[in-house]
């Protein structure tokens, strides 16, 4: 049982959006969206949600349609802040629980408890536009959360925030996970998508161009990366077979290699060449699949 | 349906608890309490029996001021006129001090004619004048016919008011006194409906719009279908709006009936409110809740089509045209509630409300065609509220530069489904 986005496509007259989008996510699991802007990322969340038709294919939720008679079961924190700026804290959540079918008695409770749990329970009565944008997103993601969503729907929870906030929400978020939540999840932080999950899709102009396991993608995209500090020039380096792209660091050099081969090829070549203080072989991080798949810096 | 009372319970209750609310309702029941009390108050100002204008006459003829005195009197009881022996310049200095209200200095001319001049510190009492000036003119006429020899006999004759009776043939047909009663109860009632209906539309207009401008409309609408959202929250406002003329009209009935005896014959009484014909109210009702439902679904509609909140007054401006439209055409027939304009107006959805209350009120229609118009009114509002729901599914995720009605289509494009 999973969320299954079956062949979807969406398009807004000649423009197409979302383009046979076909995903599998498991239940139980962080799954990260990723991609530049208008890559359809909001469009296919808002689609999960039914907020707009899908133009073919179909979305279900443990074998169900996803429609007004399961928003109950789904959690959304949009992209951009939607809270009523003139309403207490408390209000404006018993509402918005309210019409996610809680009672006001649970409501009020829950809402103690992740308030404290955010540090900041003294907001329970002060209106949203007397907070900071980092407490009102702390605010935006209780409210996404509050009734125990089966299906957790963020989009870009972590823009704006400072460290020590990031890291709170990023804790909320495992912790719902091993309490049984589905997360769905964009970021524009490269960092946080691989901290957090285990499968994602890199999007671009509607298309999925990577899916999969994170540790998947890693392995099948096949280049690495290879660290070199030394005390002689390494600048021989950008010339030798292999080697697709070198960068020049104050202590040496980083390299990207077409496989692990190579790497033991420079190693060889630098034998009694002079002293070195580092060779490190590393996995090749998300930004650098990123790049190489959609063509051009993310951020 | 659940959710539809969640946010209907919502919309009507911060509304309620709003500064806005508060003060406009306070506002209105005051204005209720003056109607209610205005012929004390006109009594209050226009004074009492020894609060009279006194105007000071100098009458260099010695034989004009007694029939003046009888007859400016008589034509208006607020004014009394008082012999005044000393000098011109004494007589103007004490109007000055404002002992008297003006001074009339009178004379004989040389045809035997009488003339006068009028001293006051401003000329801007045009009234006083007036009546001056008009039963001068009476004794001159009089005194010129006089003096040309007619027999006073004729003269009666000559002014003797002529016999002109009304009698409306149409068994049903409303008496004039009738026809003046509906004039005022109509007027109070379309006067009320545009107030309202204004009022209310930009209300709901302004609260979508500030749900979309601050973007918890997404949430909303995740949670709740939008469809269910426009309808909770037309009818949440316009249980605010119930609340507040049960309200006004609690208090002003109350205050009406219990001084009914003593409002009788006076200011109210003769703009007919405070016998009010049942059906009227019944049909009021009626045309009310219907014309809101209709306003109220086109303002929902235009204001989900904003994305800045600053932008609803230039997105209603065609809704606030209609209704001055209506306004207007539902004012023109109450003069002439006959015409062919009006007539065909009152079947149009829009205009409908305002100008169908004012047939009712001042005309004995057919009761199918009543009937009719109500008919319409509620099949354009089932429209109106099918493509209304469509603009509002599509038009709560429009954002970007709005303002014009281009997005219309845009908004109902977005809602639909391509298949």
């Amino acid at each position: 049982m999973a969320l299954i986005i079956d062949h979807v496509t969406k398009r807004f007259g000649e423009f197409t959006a979302v383009d046979q989008l076909n995903l599998r996510i498991p239940k139980e699991e962080i799954f990260g969206f990723l991609g530049g802007n208008g890559a359809g990322k909001t469009t296919t969340f808002r689609m999960l949600l039914g907020l707009l038709d899908k133009t073919e294919g179909k979305i279900t939720w443990n074998g169900k349609a996803i429609d007004y008679e399961t928003s109950n079961l789904i959690g959304y924190l949009p992209e951009e802040r939607g809270l009523y700026p003139k309403l207490t804290v408390k209000n404006q959540l018993v509402y918005l629980a309210r019409l996610r079918g809680m009672e006001k008695k649970a409501i009020l409770q829950e809402l103690e408890k992740w308030l404290e749990r955010f540090k900041v329970p003294e907001y329970m009565n002060k209106k949203i536009e007397e907070l900071s944008k980092g407490n009102q997103q702390k605010i935006q993601f209780i409210s996404a959360v509050i009734h125990r969503p089966e299906l957790l729907i963020l989009d870009e929870p972590f823009s704006g925030l400072d460290p020590i906030n990031v890291e709170m929400l990023k804790e909320a978020v495992l912790d719902l996970k091993e309490q049984g939540t589905t997360i769905v999840f964009s970021s524009h932080q490269m960092s946080h998508v691989e901290e957090l999950c285990q499968f994602l899709c890199i999007l671009q102009k509607g298309r999925p161009v990577v899916q999969g396991s994170l540790r998947e993608i890693k392995r099948s995209f096949g280049k690495k990366n290879l660290r070199i500090h030394g005390d002689f020039p390494l600048d021989f380096l950008r010339e030798f077979p292999g080697v697709v792209k070198y960068r020049r660091m104050n202590e040496g050099c980083d390299l990207q290699i077409l496989n692990e081969a190579v790497s033991q090829d420079i190693f060889k070549e630098l034998q009694g060449k002079g002293f070195i203080r580092k060779f490190e072989l590393e996995e090749p991080s998300l930004n650098d699949i990123f790049i190489e798949k959609v063509g051009s810096s993310y951020e | 349906m659940n959710k539809f009372w969640v946010i209907l319970g919502h919309t009507y209750l911060e509304k309620l608890k709003s500064k806005t609310f508060i003060i406009t309702t306070a506002l209105m029941l005051l204005l209720v309490v003056a109607a209610a009390n205005f012929q004390t108050i006109a009594d209050f100002f226009v004074g009492g029996e020894d609060e009279k204008d006194k105007i000071a006459v100098i009458d260099h003829s010695d034989t004009l001021f007694e029939p003046y005195k009888q007859s400016v009197e008589a034509a208006n009881d607020s004014l009394e006129l008082i012999p005044y022996d000393d000098s011109e310049d004494a007589g103007k200095a004490a109007v000055e001090e404002e002992e008297f209200a003006a001074l009339v200095v009178m004379q004989m001319n040389e045809e035997g004619r009488p003339e006068a001049t009028y001293y006051a510190n401003n000329i801007t009492d045009s009234f006083t004048q007036s009546v001056l000036e008009e039963q001068l003119q009476q004794i001159k006429v009089a005194l010129s016919i006089e003096q040309a020899g007619f027999d006073e006999q004729v003269i009666q004759e000559i002014y003797a008011p002529v016999n002109f009776e009304s009698v409306a043939l149409d068994q049903d047909a409303k008496t004039l006194e009738e026809m003046f009663q509906a004039q005022g109860i109509v007027y109070v009632m379309v006067f009320f409906m545009y107030m309202v209906v204004i009022l209310y539309g930009q209300m709901i207009a302004q609260d979508v719009a500030n749900e979309k401008s601050s973007r918890v409309m997404e949430i909303l609408i995740s949670s709740a279908s939008p469809v269910t959202h426009m309808f909770a929250k037309i009818f949440g406002v316009a249980l605010v709006g119930l609340t507040q003329i049960l309200l006004l009209v609690g208090v002003g009935y109350t205050l009406i009936s219990s001084r009914k005896e003593e409002l009788a014959g006076s200011f109210l009484d003769e703009v007919g409110l405070v016998d009010i014909p049942v059906d009227l109210i019944i049909y009021a009702i009626i045309f009310f809740l219907l014309g809101y439902m209709l306003y109220a679904t086109l303002a929902a509609m235009l204001g989900s089509l904003v994305s800045r909140s600053e932008d609803v007054g230039q997105l209603i401006m065609p809704m606030i045209i209609l209704i001055v439209i209506a306004f207007l055409v539902a004012i023109f027939g109450l003069g002439a509630p006959e015409s062919t304009i009006v007539t065909i107006s009152s079947f149009i959805p829009f205009f409908t409300p305002m100008v169908m209350i004012l047939r009712i009120g001042m005309l004995s229609l057919p009761i199918w065609e009543i009937g009719l118009s109500i008919v319409i009114l509620i099949i354009s509002i089932i429209i109106l509220g099918l493509i209304g729901a469509r603009v509002y599914k599509g038009g709560v995720l429009m954002y970007g530069r709005t303002g014009s009605l281009k997005d219309f289509t845009k908004a109902i494009r977005l809602s639909k489904k391509e298949k």
